[in-house]
C-alpha cells in the first residue's frame, strides 16, 4: 500500500465512523430522509460560504453550510404547522428549492472559480490526501482526515453527553418531554450534528453518499439488535468494513470510491437482511416452516391422546388412518410421525402410535390452552 | 413581446418549452397520486435509482439513444421500489430508511459503473452531466416527441384505471374487498411514476426530480378536495412552472433551466399556500376573525339579554362598561355593540346605556336555546 491509499482508507473510515453515529438516531426516529434533504440543501450554505472566504476548507464555511442545513429542517417544521403539507412533501419541497439556489448561485457568479456542483453531489476521495494540513512547517497530514476526525469526535461527544436524552425522545418524545428534556432542543442538536457532518462529509464522498453512510449501516443494524448501544457500535463496524471493502472494490475496478462505498453498504445490507439470526428473510422463513411442523405434531399428539384407551384406538391411532381423519397426505403424515419419534412424543410399532409420556404432556397441555 | 415572438420562432425555445411542459403535465398528474398516497419521497429515490440503470443499458447496447437509457432508468427505478415495498413489508426496516438506503446505495452503484466505464473507455464526463442536473437546453424535437408519447401514454393508462387508482389512493382495504387486485393497482402506479420520472431526467435530473413530482401536486391540493380536479390543476401547474422557468432562463444568463423550474415550481406552492381559497393561509386567517367578530357579537348580545333577566326585563338597558366585565375585551364592546346596532339587534339610550330590541331579545333566546 502506498501512503496515499492508507491516507484514503484513514478517510474514508473516519467518515463512515462519523456519518455512523448520528444516522442511529435518524433510523430509528424515522428521519431518515431528512439526511438527504439536508446534505443536497447545504449546497447553497456552500456556496455562499464558499463566496465569503474563498477557501473550500475554511472553518466559516462549515458554519454557513450547517447554517443552511438547520434552516432546512426548520422550513420543512414551518411548513408543516401549515399542516396544508405533509411531512415527507414538505421534505421534498424544500430541499430541491434550496438546491436550485445552489446551482443557479454557482452557475451565475462561480463560473471561474474551482467548485463545481459535480464536486459537491459526487466528491471525490481520490484527491483528498493531496490537501494536507501543514502547521508551522509540518506536515500532519490530509487536512479532511483532521476535519472528518474532529466532527467524529464532536459526535461521539454529542451522543455521550446526551445519550439518556436522545434514547428518551428517540423512543418515547411524550415521556422525554414530560420529563422536561426539551425534545425540540434534542431534535435540533441531532440535526445540527447531521448537518455539521454532512457539509464536513461532502468534499470526500459527495452529499448523496452521505446518505448512503448515515442511513445503511444503521438500517443493517437495526435488524441485528434491540439494544440501542450494540446498535450504534455495530453501525459503526458496519460502516468501517463498507469504508475499507468499499475502497479496494474502487480500487480494482479503477471507479469511484465513494460509489464503491455505497454499494458495499448496499451488500452489508443484503447479507444481513438475508442471514439476520431474528429479523432476517432466512429466519423467518425457518421460523415459519417450524411453526407447520410443530403445529403437525401437536396435532398428532392430541389426535392420539383423544382415541388413547378407547375401544377405536386400535384403528383410529395408526399411520394410514391420519389420512383419513387429519386430511393429511400420506408422506406429510409419514414425516410428521418420524419427527414425533424423534422428539420422543410418540412410538410407533407396526403402524400403530402410542403416546409416550412427554407425548401426552403435550396433547393436554394444548388442549388446556386452547 | 419580445419574449412571445421568440416562443414562435426560435426552434430551441420552443422545444425547451414544450419538453417542460410536457414533462410538468406528467409529473403534476401522477405526482398527485404519490403525494396523496403519502408516497412523495419514492420519486426521489427512484429518480436517483434510475442511474445505475442508464450506466448497465449503455454497457450493455453500447448505445446513447434517449429510448435505450430511458429503459434501464426504468427498470432500475422499478426494481428499486420493488426493494423498497418488500424490505419494508418483510422486517421492521421503516419506509423512510428503506427510501434514504436505495436512494443512495443504487446511486453509489451507478457512480461506480459509470467511472468504470469512462475510465475504461476514455470518454469524457459528459453523459453523466446530463443525467445529474439535467440539460433542458439539449432537447431536440425527437426527445420531445419520445416525451409525449412516453408521458402521453401514461396518462391514458392512468385514465383507464382511473377507478382503481383513485380506490388505492384513498382506500386500498375497500378495495381488497371488493376483490380489485390492489398488489397489481400499486405496481401499476409504481410503473406510471416511474415513467414520469425517466422522461423527466434528460431534463431537471436526478435532484430537481422529486420537486417536479411532488410541488405541483401540493399545489393542487390547496385548491380543490376533488381528486380529478386536483390532478388537472397539478398538471397546469407543472406546465406552467415548466414554460415560465424555460422562459426565464432563456432570456437570462446563466440561469440553468432545471433549477429554474424547480423554482418557479416553488413560487406556484407558496402561491397556493397563502391563497387558495379554504385552506389558503390567507382565507383561513379572514375566517378566523369572522368567526371570531360573530362569536364576541354573539356573546354581547347573550350577556345583555342576561342582565336584563336579572331585572325580570330582556329590554332593561345597560352600560357598555358593564358588558366588558363579562365576555369580551376591554375596550372593544362599544365598537361590538354598533356593529349589533347596525344589525337592528340594539339601541343606543344615551352615551352609555344600551338595550335590547325586540328582534335582538329573539336573537339571543335562539341562541340560548341552541347551546344549551
Amino acid at each position: 500500500m502506498t501512503p496515499d491509499q492508507i491516507d484514503i482508507q484513514l478517510i474514508a473510515a473516519v467518515v463512515a465512523a462519523a456519518c455512523a453515529l448520528p444516522g442511529s438516531f435518524l433510523v430509528l426516529r424515522k428521519m431518515a430522509m431528512m439526511s438527504d434533504a439536508i446534505s443536497h440543501a447545504i449546497l447553497p450554505g456552500i456556496v455562499i460560504g464558499f463566496f465569503l472566504t474563498n477557501d473550500l476548507n475554511s472553518p466559516l464555511l462549515i458554519v454557513a453550510a450547517a447554517a443552511t442545513g438547520v434552516l432546512t429542517v426548520f422550513l420543512v417544521e414551518l411548513l408543516m404547522s401549515t399542516r396544508l403539507v405533509k411531512e415527507d412533501a414538505a421534505i421534498g419541497i424544500v430541499f430541491p428549492v434550496l438546491f436550485s439556489v445552489g446551482v443557479i448561485l454557482i452557475a451565475r457568479f462561480a463560473g471561474d472559480v474551482h467548485l463545481d456542483t459535480d464536486a459537491v453531489l459526487l466528491g471525490e476521495l481520490a484527491f483528498a490526501p493531496f490537501d494536507r494540513l501543514v502547521v508551522m512547517g509540518t506536515d500532519l497530514g490530509p487536512r479532511s482526515l483532521f476535519v472528518m476526525g474532529g466532527v467524529g469526535v464532536l459526535n461521539a461527544l454529542f451522543i455521550a453527553l446526551f445519550y439518556k436524552e436522545l434514547k428518551v425522545a428517540t423512543f418515547d418524545a411524550g415521556l422525554a418531554a414530560a420529563l422536561g428534556f426539551a425534545p425540540a432542543a434534542i431534535h435540533y442538536g441531532l440535526m445540527t450534528l447531521v448537518s455539521v457532518t454532512a457539509v464536513a462529509a461532502f468534499d470526500a464522498v459527495g452529499s448523496i453518499l452521505v446518505v448512503a453512510l448515515m442511513i445503511g449501516p444503521p438500517a443493517a443494524a437495526y435488524l441485528l439488535t434491540d439494544r440501542l448501544e450494540r446498535m450504534i457500535l455495530i453501525s459503526v463496524a458496519l460502516g468501517l468494513a463498507a469504508a475499507i471493502s468499499g475502497f479496494w472494490v474502487a480500487h480494482f475496478l479503477d471507479a469511484s470510491i465513494a460509489g464503491a462505498m455505497a454499494g458495499m453498504v448496499g451488500v452489508e445490507f443484503g447479507v444481513v437482511y438475508l442471514l439476520a439470526p431474528r429479523h432476517g428473510i432466512l429466519a423467518g422463513v425457518r421460523r415459519r416452516l417450524n411453526q407447520k411442523w410443530e403445529f403437525a405434531e401437536k396435532l398428532l399428539a392430541i389426535h392420539l391422546f383423544q382415541h388413547e384407551r378407547l375401544p377405536e384406538a386400535r384403528t383410529e391411532n395408526r399411520v394410514d388412518h391420519l389420512e383419513e381423519h387429519l386430511n393429511w397426505p400420506p408422506d406429510f403424515a409419514l414425516r410428521v410421525v418420524r419427527r414425533a419419534e424423534e422428539d420422543g412424543l410418540i412410538r410407533g410399532e407396526d403402524g400403530f402410535l402410542e403416546l409416550t409420556e412427554r407425548g401426552r404432556d403435550l396433547a393436554t397441555e394444548a388442549i388446556v390452552q386452547t | 413581446m419580445e419574449l412571445i415572438r421568440q416562443l414562435f420562432t426560435d426552434y430551441t425555445l420552443q422545444m425547451v418549452a414544450m419538453g417542460s411542459a410536457t414533462l410538468g403535465i406528467v409529473s403534476g398528474g401522477l405526482g398527485t397520486y404519490a403525494v396523496l398516497r403519502g408516497q412523495s419521497l419514492l420519486g426521489d429515490a427512484i429518480s436517483h435509482a434510475a442511474l445505475p440503470g442508464i450506466a448497465v443499458a449503455f454497457l450493455l447496447t453500447g448505445s446513447k439513444a434517449p429510448l435505450v437509457l430511458m429503459a434501464g432508468a426504468a427498470a432500475a427505478g422499478w426494481l428499486a421500489t420493488l426493494l423498497i415495498m418488500s424490505v419494508t413489508e418483510t422486517t421492521r426496516i421503516k419506509y423512510d430508511s428503506m427510501l434514504g438506503l436505495m436512494l443512495s446505495v443504487f446511486f453509489g452503484v451507478g457512480l461506480v459503473l459509470l467511472t468504470f466505464i469512462q475510465h475504461r473507455s476514455g470518454a469524457g464526463q459528459a453523459g453523466l452531466d446530463t443525467f445529474l442536473f439535467g440539460q433542458a437546453a439539449a432537447l431536440v424535437e425527437r426527445d420531445v416527441v419520445t416525451m409525449a408519447v412516453l408521458g402521453g401514454g401514461a396518462l391514458v393508462l392512468m385514465a383507464l384505471f382511473w377507478k382503481e387508482l383513485k380506490v388505492l389512493s384513498f382506500d386500498p382495504e375497500f378495495g381488497r374487498t371488493m376483490g380489485m387486485h390492489m398488489r397489481a393497482v400499486d405496481i401499476l402506479l409504481t410503473t406510471l411514476l416511474v415513467v414520469a420520472i425517466v422522461i423527466g431526467l434528460q431534463t431537471v435530473g436526478v435532484v430537481l426530480m422529486s420537486a417536479m413530482i411532488i410541488a405541483p401536486a401540493a399545489a393542487g391540493r390547496q385548491w380543490t378536495d376533488g381528486l380529478g380536479k386536483m390532478v388537472a390543476l397539478s398538471a397546469a401547474f407543472g406546465a406552467a412552472a415548466g414554460v415560465s422557468g424555460a422562459l426565464i432562463s432563456s432570456t437570462t444568463a446563466g440561469l440553468p433551466t432545471g433549477p429554474t423550474i424547480v423554482l418557479c415550481m416553488g413560487v406556484i406552492v407558496i402561491v397556493s399556500i397563502f391563497f387558495a381559497p379554504n385552506r389558503g393561509l390567507v382565507w383561513a386567517r379572514v375566517r378566523a376573525r369572522r368567526s371570531a367578530g360573530r362569536f364576541h357579537r354573539e356573546a354581547v348580545l347573550m350577556d345583555l339579554h342576561e342582565l336584563g333577566m336579572q331585572h325580570g326585563d330582556p329590554f332593561h338597558p345597560h352600560e357598555a362598561g358593564a358588558l366588558e366585565v363579562m365576555s369580551v375585551r376591554k375596550g372593544s364592546a362599544v365598537k361590538i355593540l354598533e356593529r349589533l346596532r347596525e344589525a337592528g339587534f340594539v339601541r343606543q339610550l344615551d352615551a352609555t346605556r344600551w338595550a335590547l330590541t325586540s328582534s335582538g331579545v329573539e336573537k339571543a333566546r335562539a341562541l340560548k336555546e341552541k347551546r344549551t
